[in-house]
C-alpha cells in the first residue's frame, strides 16, 4: 500500500512507542522477580536469585496452575461446543429472535464481572446447593464458559460466513448425511477458527478473577486467586512476580504455536 | 489472606444473635450478647477421649494448617499426623461466612473461628462445647484468653484460643517528628503529613474512630466501638469524612500498606506487627505503637464440629495446635501473638513474643477485639437501636465518597 | 447398524430425519446454547435483580422477601451513588478513548505496514501481557507510579514527578491492562479492509488524512467499537485496579463488591449493580446497530 514517508516513520514510532509501553512493566516484575527488597522498592539495591528458587519449590502454585489448566481446558471445552452450535444456528437459518442471539452471547462478557459473579453465586447456591452440590471447580466452569462463549461463536460465525454452503451441498450432493457432512467436510474447515477462539477462550478463563472469586468453592485456587492470596500474604509476594515472569516467557509458545496453526491471526 | 479475611470479618455476621435470638429471644437479660443474648442449643461437651479415627476434616484460615506446599520449611500438619495417626484435610476458607457455611454442612470436624464467626457458629449449633480438660495444651494458654465472650456462652468453654493481633499505628521516624503516642496523629484535620496518612480500607474502621471519639469526646458515651446509636455512629463517620482530606491512600493487604510505607508516599497510619516485622526486615525507619487510647484488634478459636465425624483427631488437632511449639510455628508464620504461654520459648526469632506482646496483660486490656455491630446494642444498652454492619458498610461508602 | 430395515441404522435414520426438517436441525442447535444463555445466565441475572426490591434480616442475614423499594430510594436520594457512577462511567470512556487512540496506529502499522512475517511476531508481542496475570501487571504499575518509583526515577533527572495514585493512575492501569482486547479487533478490521481501497483513494488524490476521514475510518469504525465494548466494560466493572493505585478514590464495582462482600447485603448490592449493568445495556443496543458486534 502506498502512504507517505512520513506516516510510515509516524506509525513506525507509534509502534516502538506501544510496545514500550507494553513491555516497560512486565520488564519491572522480570527486574524485580529478582529484586532482593520484599516490597520491590526501586531501584533495587541488590538482586538475589532466591524467589526463583522459593517458587521452584512451592508446591502450591504446581496446584494452583494445574487447577487453572482444568478450569481452562472445561471451561474452553464447553464454549466451544454451545458457541459453535449458536453460530451455526444463527449463520445457517432464518428465525425468530435470530438478532437477540448475539446480543445474548455478548451480554456475559460486556456486564461488569462483579456483576456475573454475584449472579452465579446467588444462583448455585440456592439452586445447587439444596442437590448438596457446593461450590467447587465444576462452577468455576460454569462462569467461565459463560463469557468464553463469544469467542468460539464470533471466530465460528465469521468462518462460517466466509465459508459459504457450497461445499456442504457438494458433499450432500455425494450422499453424505448430516453428520459426516459435519464430520468430514464443516469440521476441518472450522478447526482453525475454533483453535483460535478456543486460545483465547483459555486465556479468558486463564486471567479471570472477578467472577472466579465469587464461583469458586472453598479450597478451589486458580492461578490469579493463588496470586491474589500471596500477593497478600507476608513474605509470599516476592514469589508472584516469578510467577508471572515466568508465565510471560513461556506464555509465547502456545500464541506462537496457535498463530502457526491458525494462520488466521484475525481470530486470536 | 489475611486481609481478605479481615476484610470480610465482619461478613454476614450481621446475625450474632441469629438463630439463638429465634429461639429464645426473650431469655436476653441484660449484659453482653453472649452473657445473656441466646441460649445456646443443648449439647454437651466430650467426656472422655478415645482413639484417634485416622483422619480429621478442618476449616481454616490460610496459614493456620501448613503442610509445607507454600514453603518447605513452614510444615506442622505432617508432624501432627505422624504423631497421632490423624491424616488432616484442610479447607481454607476465605471470610467468616464461608466458615459458617462449611461448618453446617456437617462434614467438617474442627474450625479456625474468628470473633464474629464464633457465636454464630454456637448459636447455630453448628459446635459442640469444649471439654478443656480434654486439651492437655489449654493450661498454659494466656488467662486473658480464656472464657471469653467470643469464645464461650454463660460460663461453658467452646473453643481454644488459637493467636491475636492488634491494630497498631506506625509511623516514619524519619518523616514524622515528634512521634505520636495517640490516635490524634491520623485524626488531626491541620496534620502536617496531609497527602501521607493512610486508614483501614473497610467499614470496620469507623470503630477506629469511635474508640478515639470514646477518649476524646466522653459526652457522646461510647462505651464499646461495635456498639454505636445513631449520634455515636455520626460522630465517628463525620471524623473520618474530616479524616478522608488527609489520607493519601486506604490500605487493604500487607503488600500495598508496605510498599507505601517503604516507599515513603505514606509516612503514617493504622497497621498490623507483622507489617511493621516486614518493613524493618528490609531496613525501613519504621516504628509502632499502641496509642493511649487503646485499639481494636482480632483473635481467633478453634472450635469441634457438633455433629463431627472424627472428634477425637479433632481434640488432637486442638491441642496440637496450641501446643507450643506448633503454636509458635503458625504464630510466626501468621505473623499474630501465640496464644499459648510457652510458645514464647520456641519462636525461631527469640525476641517475636516481645515484639507481640503475646505475655503483655495491660496491652491487650486495651485491645478492643473485633466484632460484628447489630442493632441490639452489644454494650448491653436497652433504651436505643444500634446501628448495624449494612449501616456501617453504606456509611465506608459515603466517607470514600 | 445392521439390523434396520432402512439403510445406516439410527445414526443414519437422525441423520436423514435430520435433513428432511430443518427446523428439527435449528432447535437441535439452538436449545442447549438457550438454555445455557437465557436459563442458567439471564435466569441468575433475573434472580439477582428481583433480590435488589429485598432486604436482609439484620439478625439472621438472611434475604427477606418482601417487596421494598427502599434499596432503589438510598441509591437515588443520597448523592454519593450519583456522584461514584459519574466518576466510573468517566474513568471507564477515558480508558477507552485512550485505548482507541493508541491502539490505532498500533494496529494500522501491524495490518497494514509490517511485512506478514512481522505481523505474526507483533500480534504475539501485543498477546504476551495477557498471560502475566492481572494482579502482577496491576502491581507493576503500583511501583511506576509509586512517589519514589520508576516513573519518578525516570522523570527526575528532567525535574519532573510521579504523578502518584488517584483516579488519572487508575486511568492509566486500566488503560494498560485492555489494551490488547482494544489492539486486536481493530487490527483484524484493518487487516480485512482491501489495500486496493486505499491505493484508489490515494490515485484520486486523497491525502492520508483524508483518506483516513473518509475511507478507513467508516470502515473500521465497527472495529473499534468492538473494541471499546471490552475496554468499557471491563473498566465499568472493575474494583481491583482503584484498590491498588486509586489511592483513596473508588468506583461503583467497590461498591457492589463492599456491600457483598463485607455486608452480605445481597439486596443492596444488587440495587447498586443495576446501575452499570442499564449503562451496558444501553451501550450495546446503541451500538448494535453499527455492525460491531460481529467484530468481537
Amino acid at each position: 500500500m502506498t502512504l507517505s514517508r512520513g506516516t510510515r516513520v509516524a506509525l513506525r514510532v507509534a509502534m516502538i512507542v506501544g510496545l514500550a509501553v507494553i513491555y516497560v512493566p512486565l520488564f519491572v516484575v522480570l527486574i524485580n522477580s529478582f529484586n532482593a527488597d520484599k516490597t520491590f522498592a526501586w531501584p533495587p539495591t541488590h538482586l538475589t536469585g532466591e524467589w526463583w528458587t522459593r517458587a521452584w519449590q512451592n508446591g502450591g502454585v504446581r496446584g494452583a496452575l494445574w487447577t487453572s489448566v482444568k478450569a481452562g481446558i472445561g471451561a474452553t471445552v464447553v464454549a466451544s461446543v454451545l458457541g459453535t452450535m449458536a453460530a451455526f444456528a444463527v449463520q445457517r437459518y432464518r428465525f425468530f429472535g435470530r438478532e437477540t442471539v448475539s446480543l445474548l452471547v455478548i451480554l456475559p462478557i460486556a456486564l461488569p464481572g462483579i456483576v456475573t459473579g454475584i449472579a452465579l453465586n446467588n444462583a448455585f447456591r440456592t439452586v445447587l446447593s439444596p442437590f448438596g452440590i457446593q461450590l467447587g471447580l465444576f462452577t468455576v466452569v460454569v462462569g467461565h464458559a459463560t463469557f468464553c462463549i463469544v469467542t468460539i461463536y464470533n471466530n465460528v460465525l465469521a468462518r462460517l460466513r466466509r465459508m459459504g454452503t457450497n461445499v456442504e451441498e457438494a458433499s450432500a450432493d455425494l450422499g453424505a448425511d448430516t453428520f459426516q457432512t459435519f464430520r468430514y467436510v464443516t469440521f476441518p474447515l472450522l478447526r482453525s477458527a475454533l483453535l483460535a477462539g478456543g486460545l483465547l477462550s483459555f486465556a479468558l478463563s486463564f486471567d479471570e478473577i472477578i467472577v472466579t472469586t465469587f464461583t469458586s468453592g472453598a479450597g478451589v485456587e486458580t492461578l490469579p486467586i493463588w496470586i491474589f492470596n500471596n500477593l497478600f500474604r507476608p513474605n509470599q509476594a516476592p514469589i508472584v512476580n516469578v510467577v508471572a515472569a515466568a508465565l510471560i516467557v513461556a506464555s509465547v509458545v502456545p500464541v506462537y504455536l496457535a498463530q502457526r496453526i491458525s494462520g488466521d491471526t484475525r481470530a486470536i | 489472606m489475611r486481609s481478605t479475611r479481615l476484610a470480610l470479618v465482619a461478613m454476614a455476621a450481621v446475625s450474632l444473635l441469629a438463630a439463638g435470638c429465634g429461639d429464645n429471644s426473650s431469655s436476653s437479660k441484660g449484659g453482653g450478647v453472649s452473657e445473656a443474648g441466646f441460649t445456646p442449643p443443648k449439647m454437651s461437651a466430650m467426656q472422655t477421649l478415645g482413639t484417634g479415627e485416622g483422619q480429621v476434616n478442618l476449616v481454616a484460615w490460610a496459614g493456620y494448617a501448613e503442610d509445607g506446599s507454600n514453603d518447605k520449611s513452614v510444615d506442622w500438619v505432617h508432624p501432627f499426623e505422624k504423631a497421632t495417626g490423624c491424616k488432616v484435610n484442610t479447607k481454607i476458607a476465605g471470610t467468616s461466612d464461608e466458615m459458617v457455611t462449611l461448618m453446617k454442612t456437617g462434614e467438617y470436624d474442627a474450625v479456625s473461628a474468628s470473633g464474629d464467626a464464633s457465636l454464630r457458629l454456637i448459636a447455630g449449633g453448628s459446635v459442640a462445647p469444649v471439654n478443656t480438660d480434654l486439651v492437655p495444651n489449654y493450661k498454659d494458654v494466656f488467662p486473658d484468653l480464656k472464657m471469653k465472650p467470643w469464645n464461650s456462652v454463660n460460663g461453658v468453654a467452646y473453643g481454644i484460643p488459637h493467636g491475636r493481633g492488634a491494630n497498631l499505628l506506625m509511623w516514619r521516624t524519619d518523616k514524622v517528628k515528634p512521634a505520636p503516642t495517640s490516635w490524634g496523629a491520623v485524626f488531626d484535620p491541620n496534620s502536617p503529613y496531609k497527602g501521607h496518612i493512610t486508614a483501614y480500607d473497610s467499614p470496620i474502621y469507623i470503630a477506629d474512630a469511635a474508640l478515639y471519639l470514646s477518649a476524646t469526646q466522653p459526652a457522646l458515651g461510647i462505651k464499646d466501638p461495635y456498639a454505636l446509636d445513631q449520634k455515636q455512629f455520626d460522630a465517628s463517620v463525620n471524623l473520618l469524612k474530616q479524616q478522608k482530606a488527609n489520607i493519601g491512600e486506604y490500605w487493604s493487604d500487607y503488600l500495598k500498606s508496605q510498599q507505601s510505607f517503604k516507599n515513603g508516599d505514606t509516612v503514617l497510619g493504622t497497621t498490623w506487627q507483622v507489617i511493621a516485622n516486614g518493613l524493618a526486615a528490609d531496613k525501613a525507619p519504621v516504628q509502632t505503637i499502641l496509642p493511649s487510647e487503646g485499639s481494636t484488634g482480632w483473635s481467633d478459636t478453634w472450635m469441634v464440629a457438633a455433629k463431627a465425624k472424627h472428634p477425637n483427631c479433632a481434640y488432637k488437632w486442638m491441642d496440637w495446635i496450641i501446643s507450643p511449639k506448633a503454636n509458635a510455628q503458625v504464630a510466626e508464620w501468621f505473623g499474630e501473638a501465640p496464644s499459648n504461654s510457652k510458645a514464647c520459648a520456641l519462636t525461631s526469632d527469640k525476641k517475636f513474643c516481645d515484639t507481640y506482646h503475646a505475655a503483655d496483660e495491660p496491652y491487650w486490656a486495651k485491645v478492643h477485639y473485633w466484632n460484628t455491630p447489630i442493632s441490639q446494642c452489644l454494650d448491653g444498652r436497652k433504651n436505643v437501636q444500634c446501628v448495624d454492619y449494612a449501616k456501617w458498610t453504606q456509611a465506608w461508602t459515603q466517607i470514600k465518597g | 447398524m445392521t439390523v434396520s430395515a432402512s439403510p445406516g441404522g439410527p445414526v443414519r435414520r437422525l441423520a436423514g430425519l435430520l435433513h428432511r426438517r430443518p427446523s428439527l436441525r435449528l432447535a437441535g442447535l439452538l436449545t442447549a446454547p438457550l438454555l445455557w444463555l437465557v436459563v442458567a445466565y439471564l435466569g441468575s441475572l433475573g434472580a439477582l435483580f428481583v433480590t435488589a426490591f429485598w432486604t436482609t434480616n439484620e439478625f439472621t442475614g438472611d434475604v427477606v422477601k418482601v417487596f421494598d423499594l427502599g434499596n432503589f430510594q438510598d441509591l437515588v436520594n443520597q448523592s454519593v451513588y450519583r456522584t461514584i457512577t459519574i466518576r466510573s462511567v468517566g474513568v471507564a470512556v477515558a480508558v477507552t478513548v485512550i485505548d482507541s487512540l493508541v491502539a490505532f496506529p498500533m494496529a494500522f502499522y501491524m495490518a497494514k505496514v509490517a511485512s506478514p512475517r512481522a505481523q505474526r511476531w507483533l500480534v504475539i508481542a501485543v498477546l504476551t501481557p495477557l498471560w502475566a496475570g492481572y494482579l502482577v501487571k496491576a502491581y507493576a504499575w503500583r511501583i511506576m507510579f509509586s512517589g519514589s518509583g520508576v516513573l519518578d526515577w525516570f522523570l527526575s533527572p528532567v525535574g519532573g514527578h510521579g504523578p502518584g495514585y488517584g483516579l488519572p493512575a487508575t486511568i492509566v492501569t486500566l488503560a494498560y491492562l485492555w489494551l490488547p482486547y482494544m489492539i486486536l479487533p481493530v487490527y483484524a478490521g484493518l487487516e480485512r479492509l482491501p489495500n486496493s481501497m486505499l491505493d484508489a483513494a490515494g490515485d484520486l488524490g486523497a491525502h492520508s488524512f483524508r483518506t483516513f476521514r473518509t475511507v478507513i475510518w467508516p470502515l473500521v469504525f465497527p472495529a473499534v467499537v468492538a473494541g471499546s465494548i471490552f475496554t468499557f466494560s471491563l473498566s465499568l466493572g472493575d474494583y481491583i485496579a482503584v484498590k491498588i493505585v486509586g489511592g483513596r478514590s473508588q468506583l461503583i464495582g467497590n461498591v457492589v463488591y463492599d456491600n457483598v462482600g463485607t455486608a452480605n447485603n445481597l439486596p443492596f448490592a444488587a440495587a447498586v449493580a443495576t446501575v452499570p449493568v442499564a449503562i451496558m445495556v444501553i451501550y450495546l443496543l446503541a451500538v448494535r446497530r453499527t455492525g460491531a458486534l460481529e467484530n468481537l
